[in-house]
């Protein structure tokens, strides 16, 4: 146990002296957030939309201006025919076509009803949900404003449609793909890197030559990055939720076990990418390519599973992190208990055992 | 005996690292293993230290197996790898400390044994080890491989790339290590420290040439050795020496050659020879061999007996990667 600790309060030494670890471990997550959360997801400006308004009248009128004066949009001009809206989307002149029908103004007196269209260029998926949802929100606004003239009860129905990508689904919901792959990150390549640190320098050497067992020296090894993951793991959760009010539906002691869980499979993979690569660099490119790259094309993380090629599909479901974004989409998002991740759950520990037995058979108790 | 190697093999692939080695280590003995670089002088040492496993033969570390039970051969032995390892972003202290608890032991109970080493350096233990001199990390790695009490320490060229002071002060180390009762095991590539050591192993190409007390290596059947000395440029000067008839070897020795002759009988001929090269600088002494020499005729007589005759010069080239000192 002495010898444990040793190795451990050495590790944490190392961790704490290199400044390039500590942005890698802390920065990162940080920065991903931040990034993920402010300029890929949740902020629009300046969105350029087109206007068909068939209907002309008062109301249409006031509708646009409303939406103008929003500070979101800005309008890129008005048509007069539906098959405007493709050419315009292509060249990329509009984002978003806002579609009144004939008569809007009298049908929603009349009839209490009336219909808008919003047609989105959704080929980038993040930024056309959003602005959807603000264009949504700021006639739904208007229409409410409008209680006092109009007998209620009424209903304006608004449409959505969203070109090249109709299926939308849970892109932004981006706080459980970023855990899944800053937790891969983290924990394989960390490690990976640290014990091919000790072999490029010759200390693995004399490790080898103590009476230290594998097992000790891989647990020394490894042990302060699960510690410090762990504190990833609450940091994403806690920013998630602090600065973009994603919520913790389920247990949170059941979220955490999950991540510890994923966490050790990811620690697993990076030790045994260290008994295959020889340097630093070796390991670096091995975590990078074969791991980060495929976490992020192939989780579901980005691109919904569902649309890949059924080759890919297949391939997907060897990655962890398709999995742990299920467990916690369902827990944080959802909050089911584990009634309905003891699945996806099962399939983890399954790949962390194959992982570290593999990654003990082939750690040698000597040089060879 | 403290270390046994008994008909050890070892290759790597197509290589053959180690040839039928037998070696016999008395306990408390500083042992020296000879050679040029590539002689296998560092596959030997971990297959006694048991990071290697040799391919057939048996080797032994105070009676226990290096294979079979490596757990207790790891506790007894003291390993030094060639290149230091130490952790270069921990301190002095820190790199020791860390050796003492993963051999389960602390600084403060074996200090008594490495205080001789470790006063050296005590004055610098905050500094990182990456900011010590050449010298002082030789010096923390021996206290690292001391720190557990060792019966046997094994040093795999602990004077490579140390400063011609740092290596006096090394031996003079080893000697008093030796006086606590240790055994070492200690290789190097300067053949001025052969002299130190109790006995000297010399090794070549995987082989163990002659193992003797340094004073007596390669003595026997030597034959008579002349120094040559000449102001010309010295490499062509070698290279025409080798070429002439009767010349069975020739290196450098800083600035002269030393030159063996086939038979005695070459000698005259081989002088009326190179006093037709018009070379008034040429000088010819007969000498008496030195330890260095007994070693290069020590090798050249093993190159020979692997090769067809002829190919003498391979041979001799292969000398001349020999490290001087």
């Amino acid at each position: 146990m002495k010898r444990f600790f040793g190795l451990v309060s050495k590790e944490f030494q190392h961790i704490f002296r290199d400044v390039r670890t500590l942005v890698i471990l802390f920065g990162l997550p940080v920065v991903m957030i931040v990034l993920f959360g402010y300029v890929v997801t949740n902020e629009i400006r300046d969105v350029k939309i087109v206007v068909w308004d068939r209907s002309g009248d008062q109301l249409s009128r006031e509708a646009v201006s409303k939406i103008l004066s929003s500070g979101y949009f800005i309008l890129a001009g008005y048509l007069d025919r539906e098959e405007e809206i493709e050419s315009l989307f292509r060249s990329g002149e509009a984002k978003v076509a806002v579609i009144f029908e004939h008569d809007f103004e009298k049908n929603l007196v009349r009839e209490k009803k009336a219909a808008i269209r919003l047609v989105t260029d959704a080929s980038d998926a993040n930024s056309a949900q959003l602005a959807l949802n603000y264009l949504q929100g700021v006639l739904t606004g208007f229409f409410m404003s409008l209680d006092q003239d109009v007998s209620l009860p009424w209903a304006v129905d608004i449409k959505t449609r969203m070109f090249y990508n109709e299926e939308m689904r849970g892109v932004y919901m981006f706080v459980p793909g970023l855990m899944a792959l800053i937790l891969m990150l983290i924990s394989s390549l960390m490690t990976s890197v640290t014990i091919t640190r000790e072999k490029e320098f010759g200390t693995m050497e004399l490790l080898l030559a103590s009476p230290l067992k594998p097992v000790e020296i891989i647990l020394g090894k490894v042990t302060p990055y699960v510690l410090l993951s762990l504190v990833n793991a609450a940091t994403i959760i806690l920013l998630g939720y602090l600065v973009f009010r994603v919520p913790v539906m389920g247990s949170i002691w059941i979220l955490m076990l999950e991540c510890l869980l994923y966490i050790t499979l990811a620690l697993s993979l990076g030790v045994l990418i260290s008994t295959h690569a020889s340097t630093q660099q070796i390991a670096m490119v091995f975590s990078m390519v074969g791991l980060l790259l495929p976490t992020i094309l192939l989780s579901g993380f980005i691109f919904p599973i569902d649309n890949m090629p059924k080759i890919l599909q297949w391939f997907s479901s060897i990655m962890p992190a398709r999995w742990f974004i299920v467990i916690v989409k369902n827990v944080m998002l959802k909050g089911t208990g584990m009634a309905f991740i003891w699945k996806e759950t099962l399939i983890l520990l399954g790949m962390t055992v194959f992982f570290i037995l593999a990654a003990l058979k082939r750690f040698n108790i000597r040089l060879e | 005996m403290s270390v046994v190697i008994h008909r050890v093999d070892k290759s790597f692939k197509e290589f053959r690292a180690l040839k039928q080695v037998d070696l016999r280590l008395d306990s408390g003995e500083l042992f020296g293993v000879i050679g040029p670089d590539g002689a296998g002088k560092s596959t030997l040492f971990r297959i006694i230290a048991s990071l290697l496993a040799p391919d057939s033969g048996r080797c032994e570390v105070n009676g226990f197996n290096v294979v079979r039970d490596y757990r207790e051969v790891r506790r007894l032995i003291g390993y030094m790898p060639g290149r230091f390892s130490l952790y270069m972003d921990l301190s002095v202290e820190e790199n020791l400390n860390f050796y003492a608890r993963v051999f389960g032991t602390s600084v403060r109970a074996n200090y008594e044994l490495i205080r001789e080493v470790y006063r050296h350096i005590e004055p610098f233990k905050k500094r990182l080890a990456k900011r010590l001199s050449g010298g002082m990390k030789q010096k923390l790695a021996l206290s690292c491989a001391l720190i557990h009490r060792p019966q046997v320490l094994v040093l795999d060229e602990p004077t490579t790339g140390v400063d011609a002071v740092s290596r006096g002060e090394f031996w003079e180390l080893l000697e008093s290590i030796r006086q606590e009762g240790i055994t070492i095991l200690v290789s190097t590539p300067y053949m001025d420290e052969a002299e130190r050591c109790d006995r000297v192993a010399l090794m070549q190409k995987g082989r163990v040439l002659d193992v003797a007390d340094p004073s007596e290596i390669g003595k026997g059947d030597m034959l008579p050795i002349y120094a040559l000395r000449s102001n010309r440029e010295v490499y062509p000067f070698l290279k025409r020496i080798r070429k002439l008839e009767g010349c069975r070897s020739a290196w450098l020795f800083g600035d002269e050659l030393h030159v063996t002759l086939k038979a005695p009988q070459h000698a005259s001929a081989f002088r009326k020879e190179i006093a037709g090269w018009e070379d008034d600088s040429l000088k010819w002494v007969p000498i008496s061999p030195s330890i260095e020499d007994r070693f290069m005729w020590l090798m050249t007589e093993a190159g020979e007996a692997g090769t067809a005759p002829g190919s003498m010069n391979e041979n001799n080239s292969l000398s001349e990667d020999y490290k001087y000192t």
